[in-house]
């Protein structure tokens, strides 16, 4: 749990003893060449303009959040699942590095601004390389309202 | 006659000793939850059939005693005995500091503490356990009210003290009743759903919280000065015993109306006759902490020594009831199959094994511990310590 | 989202309209009209399974370890903390001795004691009588844990790593059966359903499994629920379940 909210106490005593060292170290990482650099998404734009994805992409995916969670809608441009699909690099060996490890997309920035988000502590943070979901049969419509139960003898 | 409060003056050395014993314990609570935070909750003995445990007998405790706690404040106020009226500030103060102590140990056990902000800004009015947040802060809010109108001067102090105490009585009621309902309302278990569970908190509460307030009463006339007077300690003494023989009957009927129902029935045998250690903890807080300090409340002129060991008996013994009810409520297989033998899954029709690990223990006793130290530290800067007997005489 | 599905969905959207819109905190209808043509599901449809334990074999466990693939539940060698969706039990008739097995899940209640018991609203119950967990706003408190009367949900009692990118789950937060949300969404059985029904190899083929819409009279399901007899579990809670059983 980093989420490390107002009322998390325990971990106010960690933050206490942590904090100063990994700031000097980050210091003279990070913010000696300002802002970090950052790996480029596949293909050629992102989801929304540039300007508009650097301040905005928390609510995208808070709205997207609820849709899908409440409402049952998948699969659109603002899916975090889409974020990693993009924005995941590979390793030295051509396998997936988690996409909020050190130095990655969602976390290079974020460590630089200070923002902490627990998003990845249940989200898959690299892509779905299994072979049922990488490549998803094609999808064929069952008849109407009744599935597997159709072809019981 | 408005009472003339002290503030808490140090004068022995065990008050030193207890003050010692309280950080560490308060200390170990707070490493405790921040161990079960960061390893998560395979590291207690909770598990996915009895996933309340330790910390919650302790919450549930703390915060019935500290509905019970405010007894006191409402004899002074509301039922006008005024031998009372120099305690009244110290039975809110200890109110507040356990409905605290009880809070801080239900929150640092949550699986996610860093949402409790979720808590206030998602709120299900379906939801027994958001009333509960409100009765709670309301609580807090009224006793707060209380000690101020306690020691504001002016014209129309008695009306207004009168009023708060009124208010906070009936407050406490609705409390403690919810918190009855948390398990009362569960339709699931044959051992929480009952209407009786209200008036049994209730009863709960009135002697765990009245038990508390004598022992921390008396603790604190020994490093104070003394200042309880034989009328209030007999007084004290035939109240706890109403309420412990309360207690006793609520849980008779209880178990005597669960007997009667047949479906039913097998949760009765189980945690009166094969439970094992919920078997033991019942008929141990009946005898121990229920009929033994009741003979000792009612035999004749109790002394400050004998009412200390039957509340010392009262909070043990609610302790083990609260532990027989939560725990062995939960422990007992869920009735999904009546008329089955149900084997294999998850345990299915089995009796779920529990066993407190340390770290979860040390969190709810840190839950008291905090408690107490909050205490001392607002009796120190607040001044709401009755005056001394002696200097009382003499004024 | 397909053609067929979604054509579907925007019949039934009038008619389902005010219910959507008074679903708790949510403006859905605006966004998802403002972004694209997907909309929320509707109460027009109740996911519903009829499990028929004549066909449900002792010794197979096939539901259990589709669905333990599917979202990635992988045991930690302590099971009574490991998560466990659906679990098969045996019922031996204390009279009869009449031996039946069947899986027991998360019965996706009408009235469900663990969304009435949330005091953050995170259980709740989506328009389509999908049971589910917001797992954004659950702050492990456990409460509905108690308040089931089926013992399906669980609790995550352990940091966890390698989710499955359509099944997250997360250390302090509750969880239970989905019915396969991300898969019913894209009109896909659920995992247990799909293996019950498939032949060959590890899979079981029993075909005890029936999924579908109990809101359509048409559909598979419906009309065998009209047909033969079947049960509820704790049916003295008048809990109104989705799923069903027959020969129990
Ligand atoms: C405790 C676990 C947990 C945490 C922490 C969590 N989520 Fe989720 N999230 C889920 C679950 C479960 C779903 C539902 C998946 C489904 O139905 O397919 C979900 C779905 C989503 C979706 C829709 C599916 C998708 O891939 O687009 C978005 C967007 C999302 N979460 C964003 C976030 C963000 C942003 C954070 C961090 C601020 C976060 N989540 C933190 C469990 C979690
Ligand atoms: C189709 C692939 C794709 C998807 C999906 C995608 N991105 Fe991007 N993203 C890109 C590309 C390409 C760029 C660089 C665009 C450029 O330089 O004009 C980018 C840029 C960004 C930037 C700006 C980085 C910088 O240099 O400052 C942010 C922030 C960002 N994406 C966040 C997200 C988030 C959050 C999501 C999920 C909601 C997402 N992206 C989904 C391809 C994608
Ligand atoms: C261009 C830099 C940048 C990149 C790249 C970036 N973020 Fe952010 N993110 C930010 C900033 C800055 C904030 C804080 C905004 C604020 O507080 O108003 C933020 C905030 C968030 C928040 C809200 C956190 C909170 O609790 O307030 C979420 C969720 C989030 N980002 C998700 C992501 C994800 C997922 C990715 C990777 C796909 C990502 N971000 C990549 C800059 C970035």
């Amino acid at each position: 749990m980093s989420g490390g909210g107002f009322f998390a106490i325990p971990r106010i005593i960690s933050a206490a003893i942590f904090a100063p060292v990994l700031a000097a170290v980050v210091s003279v990482n990070a913010l000696a060449d300002g802002p970090p650099k950052l790996p480029r998404g596949k293909g050629a734009t992102c989801v929304e303009p540039l300007d508009v994805m650097r301040r905005n992409h928390m609510d995208f995916l808070n709205h997207e959040r609820d849709l899908t969670v409440r409402g049952g809608i998948r699969g659109r441009k603002h899916s975090l699942v889409g974020c990693i699909a993009c924005h995941a690099q590979r390793d030295g060996h051509g396998d997936f590095i988690r996409i909020d490890a050190p130095g990655q997309f969602c976390h290079a920035c974020h460590e630089f601004t200070g923002v902490k988000m627990d998003c990845f502590e249940c989200h898959a943070a690299v892509p779905d390389t299994s072979a049922s979901h990488a490549a998803a049969p094609p999808f064929v419509p069952p008849r109407r309202g009744g599935y597997g139960g159709e072809t019981r003898p | 006659m408005p009472a003339h409060f002290h503030q808490l003056k140090i004068t022995a050395p065990e008050y030193r000793a207890a003050l010692a014993v309280l950080l560490a314990l308060a200390a170990l609570g707070y490493a405790a939850a921040h161990y079960m935070d960061a390893g998560g909750h395979h590291i207690t003995g909770m598990n996915n059939r009895v996933v309340w445990g330790i910390p919650h007998v302790f919450a549930l405790a703390l915060i019935l005693a500290a509905s019970g706690a405010l007894n006191v404040a409402s004899l002074s106020s509301v039922f006008g005995l005024d031998e009372y009226q120099p305690l009244a500030g110290l039975s809110a103060l200890l109110a507040i500091v356990l409905l605290v102590g009880g809070l801080l140990v239900l929150v640092l056990d949550l699986g996610r503490p860093d949402r409790l902000i979720v808590a206030l800004t998602h709120y299900n009015f379906k939801s027994v356990f958001a009333w509960n947040i409100l009765l709670y802060t309301g609580f807090i809010a009224l006793a707060v009210g209380y000690l101020y109108v306690l020691v504001e001067p002016g014209a129309r102090r008695a009306g207004r003290v009168r009023a708060a105490g009124m208010l906070s009585l009936l407050w406490r009621l609705v409390l403690t009743s919810g918190s009855g309902a948390i398990f009362g309302f569960v339709v699931a278990r044959p051992m929480y759903h009952a209407a009786v569970m209200a008036p049994l908190f209730i009863a709960l509460s009135l002697a765990l919280g009245g038990a508390a307030f004598q022992l921390v009463a008396a603790a604190l006339a020994r490093w104070h000065g003394d200042y309880l007077d034989e009328s209030v300690l007999a007084r004290q003494a035939r109240l706890l015993a109403w309420f412990v023989a309360a207690v006793l009957l609520l849980t008779a009927i209880f178990h005597l109306t669960h007997g009667y129902a047949a479906e039913r029935r097998a949760v009765e045998r189980f945690i009166l006759m094969r439970g094992g250690v919920y078997t033991a903890l019942f008929w141990a807080q009946a005898g121990l902490g229920g009929a033994l300090p009741l003979a000792l409340l009612l035999a004749p002129a109790p002394g400050v020594r004998r009412l200390c060991a039957a509340a010392a008996l009262v909070v043990l013994g609610g302790f083990a009831h609260l532990y027989v009810i939560i725990i062995g409520g939960q422990a007992f297989p869920l009735p999904i199959f009546p008329g089955k033998t149900v084997t294999g899954g998850f345990y299915d029709g089995e009796v779920a094994a529990y066993a407190p690990s340390l770290p979860e223990f040390l969190l709810g006793l840190g839950g008291v511990a905090a408690a107490l130290l909050l205490l001392l530290a607002a009796l120190r800067v607040l001044p709401f310590m009755p005056p001394p007997r002696r200097a009382r005489q003499r004024g | 989202m397909t053609a067929p599905a979604n054509r579907k969905r925007r019949k039934l959207l009038a008619a389902a309209a005010s219910t959507v819109a008074a679903a708790p905190g949510l403006r859905l209808m605006e966004w998802a009209a403002a972004q694209s043509d997907a909309q929320p599901v509707t109460a027009a449809t109740r996911w519903g399974l009829l499990i028929d334990t004549d066909k449900c074999a002792v010794d197979c466990d096939a539901c259990v370890r589709a669905c333990n693939d599917e979202h990635g539940l992988t045991g930690t060698g302590r099971p009574e903390t490991d998560a466990q969706w659906i679990r098969k039990v045996t019922l031996t008739d204390e009279h009869s001795g009449r031996v039946t097995s069947l899986p027991v899940l998360c019965q996706h209640c009408e009235q469900p004691p663990c969304v009435d018991v949330c005091p953050t609203g995170a259980s709740f119950r989506r328009e389509d009588g999908v049971v589910l967990v917001d797992k954004h706003t659950c702050i492990g408190c456990r409460y509905c844990v108690i308040a089931c009367p089926y013992q399906a949900r669980s609790f995550v009692h352990e940091n966890l790593t390698a989710q499955k990118p359509y099944s997250p789950r997360g250390k302090g937060t509750v969880e239970g059966c989905t019915l396969c949300v991300h898969r019913i969404d894209e009109e896909r059985a659920p995992a247990c359903v799909e293996v019950c029904n498939s032949g060959g190899g590890d899979d079981c083929g029993n075909g005890a499994l029936l999924f579908g819409d109990l809101n359509d009279p048409q559909s598979a399901i419906a009309r065998r629920l009209k047909s033969a007899p079947s049960r509820q579990l704790r049916a003295d809670l008048d809990l109104n379940t989705g799923v069903r059983y027959e020969n129990l």
